[in-house]
């Protein structure tokens, strides 16, 4: 049986009808790991042994006519930036290949109180910096749609586990669009809830004030599933919102009539690839044809999104990854004579060039004499980001726009950094105004995935997941398999 | 040329609150290394900082007791630099809106009161402890790290440059540190770390108005290191205009061995911090209510203790003013006082004998073994002429070996002071007939005579006569 096409939803189901065993269910997505991951290599890390025994434990839970949560007993993958006490936690950095934490993420808490599987860790851009999953340490990931072709990033690694069947469901976190922009690549759900909805506490920060760590999923339904037991506050994050959570499984509703949906005119210009933008027009119709109201609005500071962007995060970043110092864990140059000379060499051979090339932008823009004339002003314009938003939210319900203007594109394309860094055009926004966004598949084009994304008011998830539901119910996009093709 | 000399400190002092400023890890001193600490205060990968409401409340409080302004907004910010100590290598802590400003100190230095402005008090993190294998980090082969201090809670309190000499310093920082122990906000220890000085100092001619160019001198463990330091400062800076050169901007250190200041690094080499908004942290409001809670708590400040001993104790100025120089010495006063009358003595005592013990011992009067009940019960002997002063010195001596009572000790030792006429007269007539030449002396002006007499009546008594009574009698025998 192939139990890893299924959805978390469906397994559960099974599961409670003793139709089926954890420890059955489990074994089936690691042979299916066995079978594949040498072409994907989705994964950093496997636990095999500890996912096994914590099959059996939730088997003998049903056994014992114990009621389970939903995602007790299935599998999932966990981003590699997210802590997992005593299983390694790399960043997919050289500088932490050994790092063995000492704590677990608020978020794995939370799975773990529902019993849930952790297979193993996945593969990401280094650090989470990087939007093609190619500037890992272990190496890149490959798209299950085509070989050849990036999974996208920084969550490459657990979109790839999604669309290649070597898991259920899986973690990643969003700084500018890493969850949402792969998801789009991989033909999976992916969401990025409000800023604060989630704790970060655990999620190796890369820029502190735009992560946030969210689901990818086969479909909407194990998207809201897995949100009911990530969210909520946590007094170890300053920044996670002291409000109720609501179960977002009730709000997937199979109606979007009156709903106003916009579109902000900006994300449909110049740069939006035509295969992609016809995908879109498409969707647009049918939701229309399903009784949504559809209205043009404009997000004017937009084109300033890319650039406050990468200004604020490497300022954030050039801060937040100091402490790989090679003083406390982490790699260490073992010829330096003194302690500077070892952090130096450390974070000279720890580092890969994309995050040492994000550190050192970060660290000139806070210099002394430029900040104020690129931190500050970004602050500003990040200000007037937000704004456009509350404003575009007055004439709708929630914003349709691409994931990404571009499907998968080549690996070692030797694209410009630049050229990929204007690519997150359509999610970085979202972060920015701390917005919770879905990414949902909306077709394909050439057989690739095309992304669409859907982005609600503050605290708002229900919204586009309805919306995001109602969609994806009157298609069938989400239930074609990769066929892991291509090379 | 005559100059003047500028200075202003800049005072760390660490709070009192249980735990740290970020984490649940204990703030005690002088645990095992690396025994309070976290995945916070190590700075792991993922981790994320939690203010603790104790630090605002005791910045507020310190804040309140120096009459600065305390700020409705407050934000945090990260200063970023790498040293092995610092386990994120950046300090989490208040860059352009700190929690306090524009407060103020009055000091007394030879009679005179002069008010030294405060600039700006704000919240920041402790850094963890370099332990070095060797002597010095030039002569050591490793250095170790300890992270226990790492994340406790600091303020640092910045002055105006308004003191003018070595003594106003030390009389500021005296009178801050008495403040911080008076509110409790602040242990104080200075050789523990948990206050710590750093002066900024410039000397120009006297009477210009342009300050000089400053040096930051850091290292400064005591007050005396405080002092010799700035003396040293100013002579060197004094020494430099004077041959013809010009003083740099930069940091020295203090080498309390050598008794020189060092150049550490200079202006060019200075840290760009590159501050930033703490993103891991949301801004704190501060409303009206919190701080009229705080203002109601204040404990009794110095300058309001001083003022009660004066007026209530009867004690003048100077013993006011030193009695209160720190809380516990104060207490101490308060505590001895209820056993006596005589607040003067108690006075007389604390800073004289007993502090004269506390400097050669080199304790505090938290560790002075006699109690102050046995000291007022001794200063109530004193009075009542039961011990003489001679002799009350001896009592002490016991009181500090001892711990007993004065009472017991002067029954103990057989030093009771004779009081009774009859035992005194006896002891006269007895002299007086032993020595007829010092009467036939006396009696033809020699006044040396009669101390010789005191001296053998004094004797005989082991030093237990009272000394009046000897005097009134030998003069009316002598008649």
């Amino acid at each position: 049986m192939d139990l890893y096409k299924s959805t978390a939803h469906e397994l559960h189901e099974k599961l409670v009808k003793k139709e089926i065993s954890s420890v059955e269910l489990t074994n089936n997505v690691y042979d299916r790991i066995a079978e594949v991951e040498k072409d994907v290599k989705a994964y950093v890390t496997l636990d095999k042994e500890n996912a096994l025994a914590q099959a059996a434990k939730v088997d003998k839970m049903i056994a014992a006519g114990e009621a389970i949560a939903p995602l007790a007993g299935i599998p999932g993958a966990i981003k590699d930036n997210i802590s997992t006490k005593g299983l390694r936690t790399t960043c997919s950095s050289k500088m932490l290949e050994n790092l063995n934490p000492i704590y677990d993420a608020h978020v794995i808490k939370k799975l773990r109180a529902d019993e849930t599987i952790f297979l193993g860790k996945t593969n990401l851009d280094e650090f989470a910096m990087g939007s093609t999953t190619e500037t890992s340490y272990f190496g890149t990931t490959h798209n299950p749609w085509n070989l050849d072709l990036v999974p996208g990033g920084s969550s490459g690694g657990s979109a790839a586990t999604i669309a290649a069947g070597e898991a259920i469901w899986s973690l990643g976190s969003d700084t500018g669009g890493s969850i949402r922009q792969p998801a789009s690549f991989t033909g999976c759900v992916g969401i990025k809830p409000t800023y604060g909805r989630v704790s970060r506490y655990g999620c190796v920060a890369f820029a502190s004030s735009l992560d946030q760590i969210g689901p990818i999923t086969r479909d909407v339904t194990d998207a809201a599933t897995v949100l009911n037991t990530i969210c909520g506050v946590d007094p170890h994050d300053s920044t996670s919102l002291p409000v109720d959570v609501p179960d977002f499984t009730k709000a997937l509703k199979q109606d979007v009539k009156g709903l106003k949906i916009g579109l902000p005119k900006e994300y449909f210009g110049a740069g939006l690839d035509p295969k992609v933008d016809a995908v879109l027009k498409k969707a647009i119709a049918d939701y229309e044809a399903m009784g949504a109201e559809i209205v043009e609005v404009s997000l004017p500071h937009t084109e300033y999104a890319v650039i406050t962007y990468y200004i604020i995060a490497p300022a954030e970043a050039s801060a937040n990854l100091a402490r790989f110092d090679g003083v406390r864990y982490g790699y260490r140059n073992m010829k330096a004579t003194s302690a500077p000379e070892m952090t130096t060499a450390s974070r000279t051979e720890g580092f890969g060039s994309e995050v040492k090339r994000r550190i050192m932008l970060g660290t000139y823009v806070l210099s002394s004499g430029y900040y104020d004339a690129y931190y500050l002003k970004a602050m500003q314009v990040r200000t007037l980001i937000r704004k456009d938003f509350e404003e575009a939210f007055k004439q709708c319900d929630l914003l349709l726009t691409p994931t990404s203007p571009v499907v998968a594109y080549p690996i070692d394309g030797k694209m410009d950094p630049l050229a990929i860094y204007m690519l997150d055009v359509c999610t970085i926004p979202v972060n920015l105004a701390g917005l919770p966004g879905i990414s949902v598949p909306a077709g394909f084009a050439d057989g690739l995935p095309v992304g669409m994304q859907l982005i609600g008011k503050l605290l708002d998830e229900e919204t586009i997941l309805r919306a995001a539901y109602t969609f994806e119910q009157a298609h069938d996009y989400h239930k074609v398999m990769a066929p892991l093709g291509g090379k | 040329m005559k100059y003047t000399t500028v200075i202003g400190l800049e005072v760390h002092s660490e709070l009192k609150t249980k735990s740290k400023a970020f984490c649940s890890c204990s703030t005690e001193f002088g645990g095992e290394p690396n025994t309070h600490v976290c995945a916070v205060c190590l700075g792991m990968p993922g981790a994320l900082p939690v203010l603790n409401k104790q630090v605002v409340e005791f910045a507020i409080r310190a804040g309140l007791a120096v009459d600065c302004e305390i700020k409705k907004f407050n934000k945090f910010d990260r200063k970023n630099y790498f040293y092995p100590d610092l386990s994120k290598n950046y300090q989490i802590s208040q860059f352009d809106k700190p929690i306090c400003e524009g407060g103020h100190i009055d000091i007394e230095v030879d009679g005179q009161t002069k008010r030294i402005g405060i600039t700006r008090i704000h919240m920041e993190e402790d850094a963890g402890k370099l332990i070095h294998s060797g002597a010095t980090i030039k002569t050591s082969d490793s250095s170790a790290v300890d992270y226990n201090r790492a994340g406790v809670p600091l303020i640092e309190i910045v002055s105006e440059p308004d003191m003018r000499s070595s003594a106003e310093a030390r009389a500021y920082l005296e009178k801050l540190k008495a403040i911080l122990e008076y509110t409790e906000v602040s242990d104080c220890k200075m050789q523990e770390g948990s206050l710590r000085c750093d002066a900024n100092i410039s000397v120009m001619p006297e009477g210009a108005t342009e300050f000089g160019t400053r040096a930051e001198i850091k290292n400064l463990n005591s007050f005396r290191a405080l002092e010799r330091a700035i003396e040293y400062e100013i002579q060197r800076q004094i020494q430099l205009v004077e041959d013809g050169g010009t003083v740099v901007q930069e940091t020295r250190t203090w080498d309390d061995g050598k008794g020189v200041t060092l150049s550490m690094r200079s202006k060019e080499e200075a840290h760009d911090y590159r501050y930033f908004p703490e993103p891991d942290l949301v801004p704190v409001e501060i409303d009206d209510a919190w701080i009229a809670r705080v203002k109601s708590e204040l404990p009794e400040l110095p300058a309001a203790r001083k003022a009660r001993l004066m007026q209530e104790k009867g004690l003048v100025d100077y013993d006011a003013e030193n009695i209160v120089s720190t809380k516990a010495m104060a207490e101490y006063f308060d505590e001895a006082a209820k056993h006596t009358e005589d607040s003067k003595g108690i006075a007389n005592w604390l800073l004289g004998d007993v502090s004269a013990y506390l400097n050669s011992e080199n304790i505090a009067i938290e560790q002075f073994p006699i109690t102050p009940a046995n000291l007022g019960e001794m200063v109530n002997l004193i009075n009542k002429g039961v011990l003489s002063s001679k002799l009350a010195k001896k009592v002490f001596i016991e009181m500090l070996k001892t711990g007993k009572t004065p009472q017991a000790l002067v029954k103990e030792l057989g030093l009771e002071q004779i009081s009774d006429e009859g035992a005194i007269v006896k002891i006269v007539e007895e002299t007086l007939a032993e020595n007829p030449q010092s009467i036939i002396d006396y009696k033809a002006g020699k006044d040396r005579a009669l101390g010789f007499l005191v001296g053998q009546i004094m004797k005989k008594s082991r030093g237990k006569a009272n000394p009046e009574m000897v005097n009134n009698l030998l003069k009316e025998r002598m008649q």
